[in-house]
């Protein structure tokens, strides 16, 4: 990766956290923290990794995104309009009646979308059938699904992961959030997870573990998957990230969960991504 | 009806998916550890290739049923009622009907004809739970010929479909002439003193009850109510209307299934006495499956009973 393509895409996953405050502001609910953990990874999927089209959200031939941790749907949605799918100017419709930004994913009303979600286990195992559908088919289309670290403690995940690494689906990139937080606490607290990797890899995946938010380290993760293919194995990427990343005050804060910035917060938040942005531009 | 041809309606949904798939190539079919008994190892044999065995993971399959059907295929998933409708009730509600995905979920070992398995495995409430969810097609064949068909009109549509199949041998009433609509009952006896709507293998049975009231002077309507959802209204109310009372005979719960179905109709568009018979809130246990059948009234005799009272005659 170009300095300049990093700091692009650096560029733009601030614009990605925006949204994120911009459209749970404006909804007065919702979930920022997970929203911008996760928000690098976002940026790199949607102005990077994926095989896609706005222009064309359901072409048969494109890669597929499956938000397992369905609740981060703000950051999803930011992704996708800043990607060109529906207008940035809708985001703070997020969650509003009779808006089609409803508060977890939906596949039919949200451009862009390939699962709804929601409810937690249930992504990766559309996203496994999706890519059983593409070997079956004989396509080349990529698979990614995005999971919080909380959600791991669901069991119907180990089912998925068994049935990709059964069916060698080597085409399926799993990826989770390792935020470290959930609703109720700390994830070590409510339900420890850990070890996350050795647990993956004791399912039959290859695991890369990194640093969610540094750009060089994500797109090595996704080298190795590509380079997976042909081996029969799934890759499982876990990303050591920070919840509320980015803006200071929701920085590894449970409270941050499901909460919504009040106008002050969020003049706040969207102060501080100005300056790094500011900091990013110099 | 000792003479009659029987087949149990699993084996039917097994040779229809076969059928199919010599046919089509976006049919692929899910098991979960039960390919022998939900008979879908008949379409394995001939297509190894298109069968995915899901292992004992119910709610796993169910969503990668909905991921295979957002590339464009046609995914069949079979396990028990028990557990299609029940431990993967969620899976069907979330990620199979909220998008509306293409998913045909072929259940079988239905009620409590499962038999000796007892209480476990004998799922009295898939159709209350499939009902539930909205533009779910719930349905339920009477005999073979109907069976068959109506894994092929679940094919022809777009959308999800939920089916159940039993596991005994069952009479085949039907000819091979007969044609099966999705959303339509079938009128099998015509009469005017009282409508029998009945539901899968409880239709053979309504069948015998209507020549039994016969030949006691009562005139009986008999009906095949195959698809619970969408419900055939207008036979419903043109039932009550024109015998004035209603029997409903399903091997369910008579909570959330066929009974209420057609009570909810005419509570609404034409007040008529109904009486149910199902299975009545409760569980049911292990034994032959003839032998439960008549100890939980769901026979012909118990039909003619409940029609008599009813009738005071």
């Amino acid at each position: 990766m170009t300095p300049a393509e990093k700091k692009s895409l650096q560029l733009t996953a601030v614009s990605v956290r925006e949204g994120v405050l911009t459209s749970t502001h404006g909804a007065k609910a919702g979930h920022p923290g997970g929203s911008l953990s996760a928000a690098d990874l976002f940026t790199y999927l949607y102005f990077k990794e994926l095989r896609i089209d706005p222009k064309n959200p359901r072409w048969e031939d494109r890669d597929r995104f499956v938000l397992s941790k369905g609740h981060t749907a703000p950051g999803l949605y930011a992704a996708l309009a800043l990607r060109g799918y529906f207008p940035v100017e809708d985001l703070p419709t997020l969650r509003h009646i009779d808006s089609y930004l409803q508060g977890h994913p939906n596949m039919n009303s949200v451009p862009g979308v390939d699962m709804s979600t929601g409810s937690l286990g249930q992504g990766i195992s559309a996203a496994a059938g999706m890519a059983k559908g593409a070997k079956y088919l004989g396509k080349d289309v990529n698979v990614y699904t995005l999971l919080g670290d909380g959600e791991l403690a669901e069991g119907q995940v180990w089912e998925a992961a068994m049935f990709a690494a059964h069916y060698k689906l080597d085409n399926l990139c799993i990826i989770a959030d390792i935020n470290g937080l959930q609703i109720d606490g700390r994830t070590c607290d409510v339900m420890n997870t850990e070890p996350v990797d050795a647990k993956f890899a004791a399912f039959g995946c290859d695991v890369v573990s990194i640093n969610g938010h540094d750009f060089d380290e994500i797109e090595s993760a996704f080298a190795r998957f590509h380079a997976n293919k042909g081996s029969g194995r799934p890759t499982a990427i876990l990303m050591k990230t920070t919840k509320g990343k980015g803006v200071s005050y929701m920085e590894d804060n449970a409270g941050w969960h499901g909460k919504a910035p009040n106008d002050e917060e969020y003049a706040k938040g969207m102060e501080e991504l100005s300056e790094a942005r500011r900091a990013l531009e110099v | 009806m000792a003479d009659v041809k029987k087949v149990a309606t699993r084996d039917s949904y097994g040779s229809a998916l076969k059928e199919l798939g010599a046919e089509t190539e976006n049919l692929v079919v899910l098991d979960a550890d039960l390919a022998g008994a939900t008979k879908t190892n008949i379409f394995q044999k001939a297509f190894p290739d298109r069968h995915f065995d899901c292992g004992i993971a119910e709610a796993n399959m169910i969503n990668v049923a909905a991921g295979l059907a957002t590339m464009g295929l046609v995914p069949f998933a079979a396990t028990f009622a028990m557990f299609a409708a029940g431990r993967a009730y969620e899976q069907v509600r979330n990620t199979v009907g909220y998008p509306h995905l293409n998913v045909k979920i072929g259940a079988t070992h239905g009620g409590i004809s499962v038999g000796e398995d007892g209480a476990s495995h004998q799922c009295c409430e898939d159709f209350a739970l499939m009902r539930t969810i909205p533009g779910m097609t719930v349905m339920c064949p009477a005999d073979d010929v109907e069976a068959r068909q109506m894994v092929r009109a679940a094919y022809e549509m777009e959308g999800p479909v939920y089916m159940r199949f039993g596991r005994a041998a069952t009479p085949v009433f039907h000819g091979e002439d007969f044609k099966f609509q999705i959303g339509r009952g079938e009128v099998l006896r015509e009469g005017t003193d009282i409508a029998i709507i009945a539901t899968g293998i409880m239709v053979p049975e309504a069948i015998e009850s209507g020549k039994i009231l016969a030949e006691a002077g009562i005139n009986a309507r008999v009906i095949n109510m195959a698809t619970i959802k969408p419900l055939d209204e207008a036979l419903v109310l043109k039932a009550a209307q024109e015998c004035g009372r209603i029997v409903t005979v399903e091997e369910h719960s008579i909570i959330g299934g066929l009974g209420e179905a057609v009570c909810a109709v005419l509570a609404e568009k034409c007040p008529t006495p109904v009486r149910r018979i199902g299975v009545n809130d409760e569980y049911g246990h292990s034994g032959p499956a003839a032998a439960l059948l008549e100890q939980f009234g769901l026979c012909a005799s118990n039909i003619v009973r409940q029609v008599r009272e009813m009738l005071g005659r």
